[in-house]
């Protein structure tokens, strides 16, 4: 399983408010995310997977229990921290790949290095780069408008995977695919994670990313059902 | 550094729906600046006619005199002492004495001011030279609205009645040997000029005068050269020239209901395309905190990027707006015809006049409405919740 524990979360409980009432997304969740996992989050849908993913990308807190991620307890940090450490160490994958529409693919993947506040030079290199990777060297100057639902995904991952975060979270990346698309991205994204030791861990459904995944971790109605390591994988 | 590189990025990206921002508020600046310009070379116009045409450097006025008191105009005269007659003979002064009389141009009864200043006066634009007398005529002139409601031209003989310091009432033909064009009313509205001499000897006052009119170029006349006179009082020209601020005060008080207008068109541009923006955008939002910006991050880079439109606006509006508004300074703006007519002191063209505290004081306004207006709709971002705005669920 996990080398050392990257994510840790000890009986973490998410509600949201409903009216007077509530909805309880996640029952008491415990589990650990070590680097270099190909990890997915796999359940119905409502069963809590992105709930979790956005508890583990500082993106929502807890309501209790709690998620501590590369040693930084989620539901203590504030703003800045949150913001910091999403900047410095999370990349993020969208189901609608979330690319500025305005931005070329260059500066879409640029942006986040922006951010890092880094030097011209080191982003022109870091960005040639991670369009390498994802095979769009010759798309760089083009908008997310003119290219394929594959090619804008690619555009994403080179996007979280520019800044070599410890982990990247993937939430449905392929939802909006077809199956050879499909088969690229996740290719794509498994050989960065052999290549970068980078934890990915994937919310999903889809019987195509499933196939990939090193750990599934099983989610209904809030709580993990089941834990296990792929062993063909 | 980082927003304004951002927000640059994003206003560049949007291009069409930018540019039109861009353009409306560019009209409202060169708008803005201009009237602004028009109040302000109409304010330096007036100013430097009545200067030109009236005042001088200043007046001394008989201690009686009244200009708002129709009463007071038999009694405010008096003689000019010697050294008055010295300061007038030195060409630092020039007298004018003022009187009431009745015309009667084609029969019809018209009241008139009745003015009397040295044919050979140097200090008023005033052309009183044509008022040298003759044996046989009493020569006078009138300005182009005297002559136009009164249909008199020039050659003309026009009967004048007057009473004279003892209660007389005589009457005498003048004949009309000029009539002026003048920019200040005030000398020319139901006013007949004649020589100063043989008004005095009408009303039979030798040697008096109402008004003294100072030299131009003495900053205060009073200490420079004339010195006081006894039973005189001197007017400076922020006292004379009071009515014209008033007024252009008023004006440009009318100008800032304009200035509201057209800031709040491009302000509600600008505040459309906010919120819009925000509606639209949120799905960026949330991709901007979840690449490590805090929501007060995303709002500085919203406002800023509102904020951007007006400095842009600004830049457009210098490269279409100098050449417009310096030709319109050089050719002047045309006022419609009869402007004059209400007794405003204003030419048939006025010339805008544009100073760097204008241009500057309109563009920061213009930024900081275009900041704050930006920013108002951006405190969205602070309730937005990452995780929807994300999915771009509407929130």
């Amino acid at each position: 399983m996990a080398d050392e524990a990257l994510i840790s979360i000890r009986q973490l409980t998410k509600d949201y408010p409903i009216g007077r009432s509530f909805f309880r997304a996640l029952k008491d969740i415990n589990l650990e995310i070590g680097t270099g996992e190909f990890v997915g989050l796999v359940g119905p849908s409502g069963s809590g997977k992105t709930t979790l993913l956005n508890i583990v990308g500082s993106l929502d807190n807890p309501t209790q229990g709690e998620a501590r991620v590369l040693g930084q307890s989620i539901g203590k940090l504030n703003a800045r921290q949150s913001a910091a450490l999403r900047n410095h160490s999370l990349g993020f994958i969208f189901q609608t790949y979330n690319l500025l529409p305005v931005y070329t693919v260059f500066e879409n993947v640029e942006l986040p290095l922006l951010l890092l506040k880094m030097s011209k030079g080191e982003r022109q290199e870091m960005v040639e780069r991670a369009l390498e990777w994802v095979g769009l060297q010759d798309k760089r100057k083009s908008r997310p408008a003119q290219l394929s639902g594959g090619e804008c995904q690619r555009v994403s991952i080179a996007r979280a995977m520019v800044k070599s975060p410890k982990i990247v979270l993937a939430d449905e990346p392929t939802a909006n695919l077809d199956a050879a698309n499909s088969h690229n991205i996740l290719r794509t994204m498994e050989k960065l994670n052999r290549d970068l030791k980078t934890t990915f861990i994937f919310a999903t459904h889809d019987e195509k990313v499933i196939h990939y995944l090193h750990r599934k971790i099983s989610l209904n109605d809030g709580k993990v059902v089941e834990d296990i390591i792929v062993e063909n994988n | 550094m980082l927003a304004l590189k951002l927000a640059w990025r994003n206003l560049i990206g949007a291009r069409l729906r930018t540019w039109l921002n861009v353009f409306v508020l560019s009209l409202a600046f060169i708008l803005i600046i201009w009237f602004k310009g028009i109040l302000n070379g109409w304010d330096e116009q007036a100013r430097r006619d009545t200067i030109a045409w009236q005042i001088g450097g200043g007046e001394y006025w008989q201690e009686n005199y009244d200009p708002y008191d129709p009463f007071s105009i038999d009694e405010s005269h008096a003689v000019m002492s010697d050294k008055i007659r010295q300061a007038v003979a030195a060409g630092q002064l020039t007298p004018m004495l003022s009187t009431q009389a009745t015309m009667y141009p084609e029969g019809r009864i018209q009241s008139i001011s009745l003015r009397g200043v040295d044919p050979a006066q140097p200090i008023i634009e005033l052309p009183t030279a044509c008022l040298a007398e003759t044996d046989d005529i009493i020569p006078a002139i009138i300005g182009q609205r005297t002559a136009k409601n009164n249909k008199l031209a020039v050659g003309d003989y026009v009967t004048i009645r007057w009473r004279d310091v003892n209660g007389t009432f005589d009457a005498t033909d003048v004949k009309i040997v000029h009539i002026f064009r003048t920019d200040v009313p005030t000398m020319d509205l139901n006013i007949v000029w004649l020589s100063l001499t043989k008004h005095q000897e009408m009303f039979r006052m030798p040697g008096e005068a109402t008004i003294l009119i100072t030299a131009k170029g003495a900053k205060s006349p009073e200490t420079d050269f004339t010195g006081t006179f006894p039973g005189w009082t001197f007017k400076d020209h922020n006292f004379l020239l009071a009515d014209i601020r008033e007024m252009i005060k008023m004006k440009s008080f009318g100008g800032y209901f304009m200035f509201i207008i057209l800031m709040s068109l491009s302000m509600l541009a600008i505040f459309d395309t906010q919120v819009l923006s925000i509606f639209r955008r949120q799905k960026e939002i949330g991709t901007h905190i979840a690449l490590g910006m805090t929501q007060r991050q995303v709002i500085t880079l919203f406002t800023i990027e509102g904020a951007m439109h007006s400095i842009l606006a600004a830049m457009l509006a210098a490269l279409y707006g100098i050449p417009l508004l310096a030709y319109q300074a050089k050719v002047g703006w045309a006022m419609p015809a009869g402007t004059d007519d209400f007794g405003l002191t204003i030419a048939e063209k006025i010339y805008p006049s544009y100073s760097l505290v204008l241009v500057l004081g309109s563009t920061i306004v213009v930024l900081i409405t275009t900041t704050i207006v930006s920013y108002i709709p951006a405190r969205r971002i602070a309730k937005m919740n990452p995780t929807d705005a994300i999915r771009g669920k509407i929130q």
